[in-house]
């Protein structure tokens, strides 16, 4: 039980703009462009809240708070993801409690949409909960067969039980969980090829757009929330890929963010050398994610007692 | 038992007392809600007392008809039903009073309270009866009270319809659990429940009861596929009514079959998997047809299946646990199932409630024609967020805590044992259900309220719409906060639902309650208590800090951005069919939605039109072909029927003569 036990929430926090950062230098590399700076995200979050706002004369009190009510749901999931095999609080079934946090926060973020009467906002909508609707079950089966391999349904524990001869003796299953957990990764952050976070009025979008009519404070905290999302899905990622070298204190902590930032370079490259899929694929893609979560649980059953 | 036998007397003596006062409406709208609610404050105390000490009490008394006896008794199971029937229906009760104000000078109001008051009073009767006589004679009344509840608004062919379907299907299901209880009381030797338990049935002859029982039981409760009257029945029933029946009633059927569980002894195997694939079937076919739906109340009706679905997958969990002798999925399990079912009559009736408030300002259910209505009416739209955000299962409210338990228990049983037993398969599909039926959830009650209250006006009916009256609005207010409170008391939870699972498996080898095994979730269950507090406060400080950032600057309003375009109208908004729509189309093996398109046509189009209808696939495939081959037989026995009376008594003195002849041969 050392400082960097305590370390895990604040690195979240602070860190998590930057990965927006990373992936745009990735991506501009890619490009041939020198690119924004690596702390843009952090300018932009930062100039959104000192400005005055404008607001939808349709809108209500749904609208004003469905950002504050994301961001602290994301806030919570995140106390419960383990950073470098620990976390500030663990307990059986949490991640439950986590995958629910974060329905809470699409949750308020799709009423917020309707809220605007918008129709390209409500387009938004529904295919966010049609999406993240077929990208859930991905998630929990594909965690689940980590549960079974580590004998613990805490988050904590799941990753904490892991260790190299798990991935000796069932690298397979491993690797097709932290692939689903990618693809959902990519889907719930709206990212391509499920979505384009740069196009910013065009009827391809999901999450750009239903936050469409939000501005000042308000835009400020949606950006910084879906900093933090990225974040928590991405060190589910991490956790899987590092639990091999068992490591703790500080080293695992400069492991762990390593390891996140090496994650954006990797969505920049995704990015970078994909197009986003047609509206019709995404589904596939993500039935696709939940094939090998459940493939993932029978390699697990079948070849572990 | 003095308490609730006297709050049985006042049920009954209201209702009696209503079809007196039917020339005072001023009285009758008191004296109606008021038996309901009095008789509620009187029952709470014993019901309450058996849930939190586990107590239980019997009560005997002396009947005049054969084989039946007075035989009344509390016990921890009882009471968790009791305790939603005593918390719901008053509050029910006193949203009525509001509701049927616009019916007095129509309707006969005195007819209403009597069935109302006689439902409640028959509820509490059924999960109290423990002679099978008592519990049939009180089942039956409660099926024909809520029928005549239902079709309260008869002059409309749409509810005379619905009515039928229900009088049908509630009568299949009885003439199954007559059976049921028959072929348990032949081995008995008595009708009583006590003599039940191990009577020396043959194996194969407790699974014909056990199949009975899921039948009988089932079709009240919900299940797929016996679920078709409950999407009739519920648009057509007054909204407190479809309130209390929705929320409370089909409950009976749960409560029905686990009583039968407790007198079959240890269950084999493929009652969890019979328990859990109807579960996996009723929950996401129930969410589907709801998504699918343009009528509010229709929606919720299919909700409540998706729910029953939901209770079914916990009992079913229970269940593998017990025949594998493993006692904290049967805990986990039982626990999760019996916890929803309180729950889901929260936030359930919260739902129907809110919806009558809609019909009764709006005066449409159809989705499509709202929009809007939360500037108009404000708390109405409140407490339709808070029983929309728990019926999906969200934290920190209700719906979380009781999906928590059953998917901890679903992974206890996964992890436990290997592949090949069948725990481990059970648990899974659980799992995926769970995990499948939240998103759609989530997918269906954003579509509710979001397009009901949110955006602008679609039609006229919004314009007129208006806040309810007091007595309206105090019941949506009692039951978005107990979603809230019951979302913090997980922790207390855990003592009363050992109390309960403890009644399931009393007649077992193994007790979970005793054998130390789920004390660990006892701090699991204070984990998650202290995780919505925190999520809460983590929340209300942000709320406190956003507005803080907020004061001084300058807040302008201006119209919706719609990408450049000035003059958008209502119109332009996505309706409630286009936002199911992916969902829909990628579901259509299933749904078979029906669409009617006329498009546009030629340079200027003038005219086009689309709309879409999703008809019960059951209802449609199934019930229909089969009633009506069953009519056309039975068509021919119309030759003997001549409406004439003398011919009748002769029929009836040939059938005494016979039945005579046998008995003396």
């Amino acid at each position: 039980m050392d400082v960097a036990h305590y370390m895990g929430v604040p690195l979240g926090l602070c860190m998590a703009p930057l990965l927006l950062g990373i992936i745009n230098r990735t991506k501009a590399f890619f490009a041939g462009r020198n690119g924004s700076p690596l702390f843009q995200a952090y300018y932009d979050i930062w100039k959104l809240l000192r400005k005055d706002a404008v607001y939808s004369r349709t809108t209500t009190w749904i609208f004003r708070s469905a950002p504050v009510v994301g961001l602290g749901s994301v806030m919570i999931a995140m106390i419960l993801v383990p950073v470098a095999g620990s976390s500030l609080f663990a307990f059986t079934g949490d991640l439950i409690f986590f995958a629910y946090c974060l329905g809470l926060m699409r949750f308020a973020t799709v009423i917020a949409a309707l809220d605007t009467g918008s129709s390209f906002e409500g387009m938004g909508a529904s295919r966010e909960v049609h999406f993240s609707t077929l990208a859930e079950p991905a998630l929990l089966l594909g965690l689940a067969a980590l549960a079974k391999l580590s004998g613990s349904f805490s988050l904590t524990g799941m990753f904490g039980g892991l260790s190299g001869s798990d991935w000796l003796a069932s690298g397979p299953a491993i690797a097709l969980i932290a692939f689903a957990v990618f693809v959902v990764f990519l889907a719930e952050n709206a990212r391509i090829p499920v979505d384009d976070p740069n196009t910013h009025l065009e009827l391809t979008m999901i999450h750009e757009v239903m936050i469409l009519d939000y501005s000042g404070p308000d835009l400020g905290i949606v950006l910084y929330a879906a900093a933090l999302k990225l974040w928590v899905l991405g060190a589910l990622i991490v956790n899987i890929l590092i639990c091999a070298a068992d490591l703790s204190g500080f080293s695992g902590l400069i492991v762990f963010a390593g390891g996140m930032f090496i994650l954006a370079v990797l969505v920049g490259i995704v990015e970078s050398i994909m197009a986003r899929l047609s509206l019709l694929k995404v589904p596939q893609l993500l039935v696709g994610a939940g094939a090998m979560s459940v493939l993932a649980l029978i390699l697990v059953m079948r070849f572990t007692s | 038992m003095n308490l609730l036998l006297s709050a049985f007397i006042i049920f009954v003596g209201g209702s009696f007392l209503s079809l007196g006062l039917v020339k005072y409406p001023r009285v009758l709208r008191v004296v109606g809600p008021g038996s309901v609610v009095i008789g509620s404050v009187l029952g709470i105390q014993p019901v309450l007392s058996s849930l939190i000490l586990g107590t239980c009490d019997f009560l005997q008394m002396p009947w005049q008809i054969p084989m039946g006896s007075m035989s009344i008794g509390i016990d921890p199971l009882s009471a968790i039903f009791a305790i939603a029937i005593l918390f719901v229906s008053p509050l029910a009760a006193v949203f009525g009073a509001g509701y049927l104000k616009s019916f007095e000078d129509t309707h006969d109001l005195g007819k209403s309270w009597f069935f109302f008051n006689l439902l409640v009073a028959s509820m509490l009767l059924v999960v109290l009866a423990r002679n099978a006589l008592l519990f049939l004679i009180a089942w039956e009344v409660m099926s024909l009270a809520s029928f005549f509840l239902v079709v309260f608004e008869h002059e409309r062919d749409s509810v005379r319809r619905a009515g039928w379907i229900y009088f049908i299907a509630t009568h299949i299901g009885t003439a199954f659990l007559l059976v049921m209880f028959l072929l348990l009381g032949r081995h008995a030797g008595s009708l009583e429940f006590s003599t039940f338990f191990n009577c020396g049935l043959s194996s194969h002859l407790v699974s014909v009861v056990f199949v009975f029982a899921v039948i009988g039981f089932g079709t009240k409760a919900g299940f797929m596929p016996f679920h078709v009257w409950l999407p009739e029945a519920h648009p057509a029933a007054p909204s407190h009514v479809s309130a209390l029946m929705s929320g409370v009633m089909i409950k009976t059927g749960i409560y029905g079959l686990l009583r039968t569980l407790t007198f079959l002894g240890c269950p084999p195997a493929w009652w969890g998997w019979t328990i859990i694939i109807i579960g996996v079937v009723s929950g996401i076919c129930g969410v589907l047809f709801a998504l699918a739906q343009h009528d509010i109340k229709r929606l919720l009706a299919y909700h409540s299946v998706e729910n029953i679905g939901i209770i079914a997958l916990g009992l079913g969990v229970g269940l593998l646990g017990v025949s594998h002798g493993n006692a904290v999925v049967a805990f986990l399990g039982f626990a999760g199932g019996l916890l929803h079912v309180v729950n889901h009559a929260v936030f359930k009736s919260l739902l129907f409630l809110g919806a009558g408030s809609v019909l009764h300002s709006a005066g449409t259910r159809e989705i499509d024609h709202l929009g809007g209505l939360i500037k108009k009416m404000p708390l109405t739209a409140t407490a339709f967020l808070i029983g929309s955000a728990a019926i999906c299962g969200l934290p920190p409210l209700n719906g979380f805590v009781s999906e928590f338990f059953i998917y901890v228990g679903a992974f206890e049983g996964m992890s436990r044992d290997g592949l090949s037993s069948g725990a481990a398969i059970g648990g899974i599909l659980a799992i995926t259900a769970l995990a499948l039926i939240g998103g759609l959830a989530v997918a269906c009650f954003t579509k509710a309220f979001g397009i009901v209250f949110l955006g602008e006006p679609r039609s006229k009916h919004c314009e007129h719409a208006h806040e309810s009256c007091m007595s309206m609005r105090i019941p949506m207010v009692l039951l978005s906060l107990a979603c809230v409170a019951m979302g913090l008391w997980g922790f207390f939870a855990f003592g009363v639902m050992s109390n309960v699972t403890s009644v399931l498996t009393s007649g077992l080898t193994f007790d979970p309650a005793t054998c130390g095994l789920i004390t660990p979730y006892q701090d699991v269950l204070l984990s998650v208590t202290l995780f919505a507090l925190a999520l809460i406060v983590v929340i209300g400080s942000l709320i406190f800090l956003r507005s803080w950032l907020m004061s001084g600057r300058i807040q302008q309003s201006a119209v919706t951005w719609d990408c450049g375009y000035l003059a958008p109208n209502s119109r332009m908004q996505y309706t409630a069919s286009s936002f199911a729509q992916p969902i829909t189309k990628f579901f259509r093996t299933f749904l078979q939605t029906k669409r009617y398109v006329s498009p546009p046509e030629g340079f200027f189009p003038k005219t086009a039109s689309f709309s879409s209808e999703t008809d019960d696939f059951y209802g449609e495939q199934v019930y229909k072909p089969t009633f009506n081959a069953l009519e056309s037989w039975l068509s021919r026995f119309r030759q003997i029927q001549h409406g004439q009376l003398n011919l009748y008594i002769m029929y009836i003195i040939i059938a005494l003569v016979v039945l005579f002849v046998w008995k003396l041969r």
